[in-house]
């Protein structure tokens, strides 16, 4: 019996039109994530990873190839589907928390919740439920600006997993937190994909935090240069691009 | 759904109050001029109407006069040359109802200390039906008192009021021109005439007691003019034509003469100042109207700046599943909240300063159901019409460009 991928890519290309002409970015990636993996992606600058990332989010689209999202494919989805898959498939974890800094912390983590068209009550229940897993419960009525980066992010990731996604992505989760608050969120990262079986696709640039993860994807130029476990990757990953 | 995003649009426009209340304040005073105006201008209408009710409806007014002696154009009224044969005569006519021949002049009364100068009217009975004017007590003079020319007057409530004070002048004696005049009855109050004069301030007296009596004539029988009610609306046309063809018939003019005589239309006088107020509060309306229309694009104009500022927000909440129609559902329904607030203030300020200016002037003042639902309507159409562009333009936004904006 056969599990099927959550995230299956074939031939990925993508471009950018500039002046200049053509930019390619991303050439002939290829990558197949089952679920309950921990996937690392890792890479220089320019490497073409936040592009990528940005792809499986299904927020940018590619400009030739085949992304199966569990099981569906994503070019033939209208905005509207896209934006379920968003709301319903994914939740995402960004670098900058991209909290709305004018609603309540229950507000924002109940927000997904609003475009799937959850009734007052779910959502307050959800919400709480979702604080409470992050270790938030008794903030859910202040504003983002009154907490710290840490509890922030934990705010972000309950957000992500207000909709019980089956896929988390989490683009330089801890880039703006200090090293002690990294290794918490991660953490809480490494629970949710052993405890609850969530996969989860990471972007990160250093080692240590790529070190959570099973897998690692290694990007450069717009291709990918490793992929394979995490204990055989130290090569990889210290190897100059 | 909507519940929820109303309690959004509900915190968006309180992060920025400042800003929300000056785009607001564009709709108050857009909806608080258009219904303040619209009650001044029917306010005036109403004016008018009721004047021209109290003036008696289908009604001319026939005057004598005009004559030409040797090269000499005489005014109109200058020469007596209607009579009450003449009166007599026209209520012959098709269509016609009532006539009253008058002569007008002016008199001192006095009764007991008061005494007080005003118009008296002597005319017949027919008077008061013309002039569609009852009695607010006592009874009118019959046609047997034009036949006897009897000293009987009827009072207007301004002269029963100078005169009387509380005391009920129902047959008192007053004197006008130092003869007795007894006091058969109080005519009803009518207010003011379509220029401004006290309607009120007469009295009448039978035509032939006038013409006898207190005024004498230089020519025997004849009245100064005769008021003439027609039918309806429709033969009024018909009515001048027979009218005109009877008294120069009577008058002996001869084909090609002028007439000594001019007959006017009252009432299409009348109906041109309806339409000249009417007018008028169209085009209070319609310059108030520009004022709610300068208030939408006001609400235009914020919305697309708050749009670009919130760019970032947009992108986020697509990042986490909003869907193109949410985005603009959740701009739409700010631009409405806004100008439905701004809506229900205006309204309020605008009865309210209505009524002000009722209270501080003697205008009067209508504030009627309609205007207040049309600038209902009309303020949630300018926030739905001037939303949407912004809204729409937000909602067509890319997600990755939005989440990128810094």
């Amino acid at each position: 019996m056969s599990v099927e991928p959550v995230i299956l890519i074939e031939h990925l290309y993508k471009e950018y039109q500039t002046d200049a002409g053509a930019v390619p970015v991303l050439n002939d990636v290829a990558l197949s994530v089952m679920p309950g993996e921990f996937v690392a992606i890792m890479g220089p600058s320019g490497s073409g990873k936040s592009t990528f990332m940005n792809i499986l989010g299904c927020l940018d689209i590619p400009t030739s190839g085949r992304y199966l999202l569990n099981g569906r494919d994503v070019s033939a989805q209208s905005p509207d589907e896209l934006a379920n898959l968003r709301n319903q498939v994914i939740g995402f974890v960004f670098q900058g928390f991209n909290l709305l800094p004018r609603a309540s912390i229950e507000d924002n983590v109940a927000l997904p919740l609003i475009y799937r068209g959850a009734d007052r009550g779910e959502r307050i229940a959800r919400a709480g439920e979702m604080l409470e897993k992050v270790g938030l419960a008794g903030h859910r009525h202040s504003h983002p600006n009154q907490i710290s980066g840490g509890q922030q992010q934990r705010v972000a990731i309950a957000r992500a997993l207000v909709n019980q996604p089956r896929l988390i992505l989490a683009d330089e989760p801890t880039g703006n937190l200090d090293t002690h608050t990294s290794e918490e969120i991660m953490a809480l990262f490494r629970e949710l994909n052993q405890r609850d079986g969530i996969t989860i696709v990471l972007v990160t640039h250093e080692p240590d935090i790529a070190a959570s993860a099973q897998r690692l994807v290694r990007l450069a130029d717009g291709r990918i240069v490793y992929d394979g476990p995490m204990s055989l990757a130290h090569a990889a990953i210290e190897a100059p691009a | 759904m909507i519940y929820a995003m109303l309690s959004e649009a509900w915190v968006a426009m309180g992060a920025n109050r400042l800003r929300t209340f000056l785009t607001m304040l564009g709709m108050v005073i857009g909806v608080s001029a258009v219904i303040l105006m619209l009650a001044i201008g029917q306010g005036t209408q109403q004016q008018v109407q009721a004047s021209i009710a109290s003036m008696g409806s289908n009604l001319f007014i026939i005057l004598s006069g005009s004559v030409t002696s040797g090269g000499v154009r005489m005014g109109g009224g200058a020469t007596p040359t209607l009579t009450l044969a003449d009166a007599t005569a026209l209520e012959e006519l098709p269509g016609v109802v009532a006539v009253a021949p008058t002569t007008p002049g002016t008199a001192q009364l006095v009764y007991g200390p008061n005494n007080w100068s005003t118009q008296v009217n002597g005319s017949t009975p027919s008077f008061l039906v013309v002039r569609d004017w009852r009695l607010s007590s006592g009874l009118p003079f019959t046609d047997s008192d034009i036949r006897s020319a009897t000293r009987v007057a009827l009072l207007g409530q301004t002269v029963a009021t100078n005169l009387f004070g509380d005391e009920d002048p129902i047959g008192k004696t007053i004197r006008i021109k130092n003869s007795p005049y007894v006091v058969l009855g109080v005519l009803a109050a009518k207010g003011q005439s379509l220029d401004g004069r006290d309607q009120d301030d007469t009295v009448v007296v039978p035509v032939t007691t006038a013409q006898r009596k207190l005024f004498g004539s230089q020519f025997v029988g004849t009245v100064r003019f005769i008021m003439v009610q027609a039918e309806s609306g429709e033969v009024m046309p018909a009515v001048e034509k027979s009218m005109n063809e009877l008294l120069r018939q009577r008058h002996r003019i001869h084909e090609g003469s002028d007439n000594d005589f001019s007959v006017r239309n009252l009432t299409a006088l009348a109906n041109t100042a309806a339409e000249t107020a009417k007018v008028m509060s169209l085009m209070l309306g319609a310059i108030a109207s520009v004022s709610l229309l300068v208030g939408g694009i006001g609400i235009m104009n914020i919305m697309l700046v708050s749009v670009t500022e919130r760019t970032r927000e947009i992108g986020i909440r697509m990042a986490i599943g909003a869907r193109s129609r949410d985005i603009l559902l959740q701009f739409l329904l700010e631009a409405i909240i806004i100008s439905v607030i701004g809506c229900l203030i205006g309204v309020i300020l605008g009865i309210g300063g209505a009524l002000a200016v009722s209270k501080a002037t003697d205008m009067t003042v209508v504030v009627t159901l309609g205007p207040i639902l049309m600038a209902f309507a009309v303020a949630a159409s300018v926030g739905v019409f001037f939303g949407y562009y912004p809204a729409h333009k937000a909602a067509g936004m890319r997600p990755i460009d939005a989440l990128r904006y810094q």
